[in-house]
């Protein structure tokens, strides 16, 4: 059941405000890798699902992938991720994890 | 020893979340009102059932799998719930409070093995994207509910009806994301074994399995069992939502299997029945057992409801096969435990194949058939024991 735009706008809104303050959590126990795009990866994914997938996913990802799940992220999942998030994003997934051989 | 910590998460439903480290690298994880399960993501949360805890004839509710794809999961007050029966084949809308589901039509039982359609992906060669489940994306219970056609024929369903669309109460965070809803060819909708459930192994359906009331679909994959079931909608045309059109697809023609015409396209055809498989649930590659000591070999088998014939097991690299004995017959939507001595009496590696075979001719494969969602793992296992 979907309620009103409103009341989702607004548990979104919630959420976000939120989300730094789980990513911070002291007991958060998926560290993802330190690098450029981290900070901005955690706070966009983390709006809709948990880091494991991240972490989990790698042996499944190239850069390739990448594209394509953050893609699927924005436009089939309504993720909000402007154009160049997307291109920060996508470096550093790539760069820590693209497992794919 | 586990080592416990409390994350409160209390954002739309409510939870607390505690960890566990065992000494593997699945983390474990609990849900409240579940023992430890395998944590594969807390939000949306997809817990794994442990294989020890599938040994069971029936798996206990509070180590049943969970599985969410979105992570706003309210707790529904059973009082005020109400279940919703229209549609444009509907010629009479209903909205059915708790009270008369349970007491308005008959009641049935069935055991069923509800498995996630992503079982086993996380052992896909190559591997997929999607949650990497291992063995433990399954279970069988006993459910206990009413049968959804007759719930369908009071509301005066049509003869028009093409497809039957079920939403839960469960919503995604941001507008954009499409609500996670299902449907059903009309004949499956109807048949006698397609359940409305509000009981779980005796005990009213846990929150994390689909409380108050969830669909039960026995020999299809989990992805059509709704939970929080709120809304149910016949319709003459199909339904054309993402979680059916784009997603839970397979290659078409790839498997064997109900053909769920209505959605089907050239390209790709939705995922439909379970296929025969087994799980050894006794042993782990590695296990050590000792020499000239009895020891028995032991799982599941278990298939879309044709019911299994058989259970073969190779100690040989697959040349020969003997049959196991096969536990109490649950009924054929459950699995049937089987079971088989080992000799021992060799020191060394002992590599064991197990082979269900269907009623309906079907038999577990030797080789993985790709898909890119990295569904239908059905192929032989083997565990390679040491006997010393």
């Amino acid at each position: 059941v979907r309620g009103s735009a409103a009341a989702a706008a607004l548990i979104a809104v919630a959420l976000l405000a939120a989300a730094p303050r789980i990513a911070a959590a002291a007991d958060e126990p998926v560290a993802l890798a330190d690098g450029p795009g981290r900070d901005l990866t955690i706070g966009r994914c983390i709006i809709c699902h948990s880091l494991e997938y991240i972490p989990s996913n790698a042996p499944a990802m190239n850069r390739g992938a990448w594209q394509k799940s953050i893609q699927k992220m924005k436009e089939r999942f309504g993720a909000p991720i402007t154009d160049e998030e997307s291109q920060e994003i996508l470096d550093y997934l790539d760069a820590h994890y693209s497992g794919k051989t | 020893m586990l080592r416990r910590r409390e994350l409160l998460l209390g954002l739309a439903g409510g939870w607390f979340a505690g960890r566990a480290f065992g000494d593997s690298t699945d983390v474990l994880g609990t849900l409240t009102g579940k023992k430890p399960l395998i944590q594969r993501a807390l939000r949306p949360p997809n817990f794994e059932t442990p294989l020890k805890d599938l040994a069971a004839a029936f798996t206990p509710n509070d180590v049943f799998f969970v599985r969410y794809h979105l992570a706003v999961i309210p707790r529904i007050d059973p009082q005020s719930w109400r279940l919703a029966v229209g549609g444009s084949s509907i010629g009479s809308a209903l909205s059915l409070s708790l009270h008369q589901l349970q007491h308005d039509f008959e009641r049935v039982e069935l055991a069923a093995v509800n498995q996630c359609s992503g079982n086993r992906r996380g052992l896909f060669t190559p591997r997929v994207p999607g949650v990497q489940w291992g063995n433990g994306a399954i279970g069988n219970a006993l459910w206990s509910g009413v049968r959804l056609r007759d719930v369908l024929r009071r509301a005066q369903i049509g003869a028009n009806a093409l497809e039957v669309i079920f939403n839960g109460a469960d919503t995604a965070v941001l507008p954009g994301t499409p609500d996670f809803v299902k449907s059903l060819p009309v004949e499956r909708a109807l048949d006698e074994d397609t359940l409305i459930a509000f009981a779980m192994n005796g005990q009213p359906l846990p929150h994390w399995n689909g409380a108050p009331a969830r669909l039960i679909v026995p020999g299809w994959t989990g992805t059509y069992w709704m939970k929080h079931l709120t809304d149910i909608r016949v319709e003459p045309q199909a339904f054309d939502g993402f979680w059916m059109k784009s997603a839970y697809r397979l290659p078409t023609g790839a498997f064997p299997g109900y053909r769920f015409a209505s959605q089907e396209t050239k390209e790709t055809t939705p995922i439909t029945e379970i296929l025969v498989n087994s799980l050894i649930t006794s042993h782990l590659t590695g296990a050590r057992l000792h020499r000239g000591a009895a020891a028995v070999l032991s799982g599941k088998a278990w298939d879309n409801g044709a019911g299994i014939e058989g259970v073969e097991i190779s100690t040989d690299g697959r040349k020969s096969w003997r049959d196991a004995m096969l536990g109490r017959d649950l009924g054929r939507y459950a699995w049937r435990e089987f079971r088989l001595p080992l000799d021992t009496s060799v020191s060394g590696a002992l590599t064991v194949a197990v082979r269900a075979r269907s009623r309906n001719g079907a038999r577990q494969p030797d080789t993985l058939t790709f898909n890119p969602a990295g569904y239908h793992d059905n192929i032989v296992q083997t565990v390679t024991l040491e006997v010393m």
